[in-house]
C-alpha cells in the first residue's frame, strides 16, 4: 500500500481533540520530571515512552472513521474499532524504533553532544519504525499479487 | 515551577505534533507509527541536559528502554483486542493501561536486580 496524506482528517477533527492530546502530553511531560524529582531518573526515565496520548488518538480514530462511514449510510462501529486496532499495530512497529531511540542515547548522550546525539536518534527512530513497517507489509502485498493472478488466471480460464 | 511549565508547553507542543503527523497520513498502520514517536522523550531529555547533565539524561534513556517495551506489549495486545472483540477503543486502550506499568516496572525492577 502506497503511502500518502490524506486531509480528511483534519476536517473531521475538532479543535478540543488537539487540546486533550496537548494536555495529556503536556501533563506527562511534567509528570515524568515531577517522578524523576521524587524518586530519581531510573523511575523518571520509565514515563519518557509512556503511551500518553495512545487512548486519545485511538478514540479520535475510531470516531472519524464511524461517521465516515454513516455518512455514507453503513454502520461504521466494526470499521471504527479495526482502523484503531490497525493504527496500534503500526504503534507495535514504533515502539522497536522506541527502544532504539532509547538504547543509542543511553549509549551516545554521556560523550557526544546532547543537540547532535537526539535529533540523530529520532532519524534513527524513523528509520527503524518505517523498515519494519516495509518488511511487515511485503508478505501482505505478496499475497495480494498472487491472489490477484490467481484471480486473472481463473478469468481466462473460463 | 517555571521549569514545569516550559516542560508542560514543550511537551504539549512536540506530543501535538506527532500526532497531527499521524492523523495527516495514510495508510492507517503507517499512520500508527507515530503514535510511538519519542515525543516526550525529546521533550524531557533536552530540557534535563540542560539542567541536570547528560550522565543524567543517559539514566533516564535507560530506563526508557524498558518503558518502550512495555509500549510494544500494551500496542500489541491493545491491537489484538479491538481487533477481535467488541469493545470500545477507549475502554480497551485505558483498560489496557496496567499491562504497560506492569511490565514497565517489572522490567525495570529485574534490571536493578542485574
Amino acid at each position: 500500500m502506497r503511502i500518502g496524506i490524506d486531509t480528511s482528517a483534519l476536517a473531521l477533527s475538532k479543535w478540543q481533540q488537539y487540546s486533550i492530546r496537548f494536555l495529556f502530553g503536556g501533563a506527562i511531560t511534567v509528570v515524568a520530571g515531577l517522578v524523576a524529582n521524587e524518586f530519581g531518573p531510573e523511575v523518571g526515565g520509565l514515563f519518557l515512552a509512556f503511551p500518553a496520548i495512545f487512548p486519545a488518538s485511538a478514540t479520535l480514530i475510531e470516531k472519524n472513521e464511524k461517521e465516515k462511514k454513516e455518512e455514507k449510510g453503513l454502520s461504521g462501529a466494526v470499521r471504527g474499532r479495526q482502523a484503531a486496532a490497525v493504527d496500534a499495530a503500526g504503534s507495535t512497529m514504533g515502539s522497536v524504533g522506541l527502544l532504539v531511540f532509547a538504547l543509542l542515547v543511553w549509549q551516545l548522550i554521556p560523550h557526544h553532544n546532547a543537540w547532535i546525539v537526539l535529533p540523530g536518534a529520532m532519524v534513527v527512530w524513523l528509520v527503524v519504525a518505517v523498515l519494519i513497517w516495509e518488511i511487515r507489509q511485503r508478505p501482505r502485498e505478496s499475497r495480494r499479487t498472487i491472489e490477484r493472478n490467481a484471480s486473472r488466471g481463473q478469468i481466462v480460464g473460463k | 515551577m517555571i521549569e514545569m511549565l516550559i516542560r508542560f508547553l514543550v511537551g504539549g507542543a512536540v506530543v501535538s505534533l506527532f500526532a497531527l503527523i499521524g492523523d495527516l497520513l495514510k495508510p492507517k498502520s503507517f499512520a500508527g507509527l507515530f503514535g510511538a514517536a519519542p515525543s516526550i522523550a525529546l521533550a524531557t531529555l533536552g530540557l534535563t541536559v540542560v539542567t541536570k547533565g547528560a550522565s543524567y539524561g543517559a539514566v533516564e534513556a535507560r530506563s526508557m528502554m524498558a518503558g518502550a517495551l512495555a509500549f510494544f506489549f500494551y500496542a500489541s495486545f491493545a491491537s489484538w483486542v479491538m481487533m477481535r472483540h467488541n469493545f470500545k477503543a477507549l475502554a480497551v486502550t485505558l483498560g489496557a493501561m496496567p499491562l504497560w506499568f506492569a511490565v514497565a516496572f517489572g522490567l525495570w525492577k529485574l534490571g536493578m536486580r542485574l
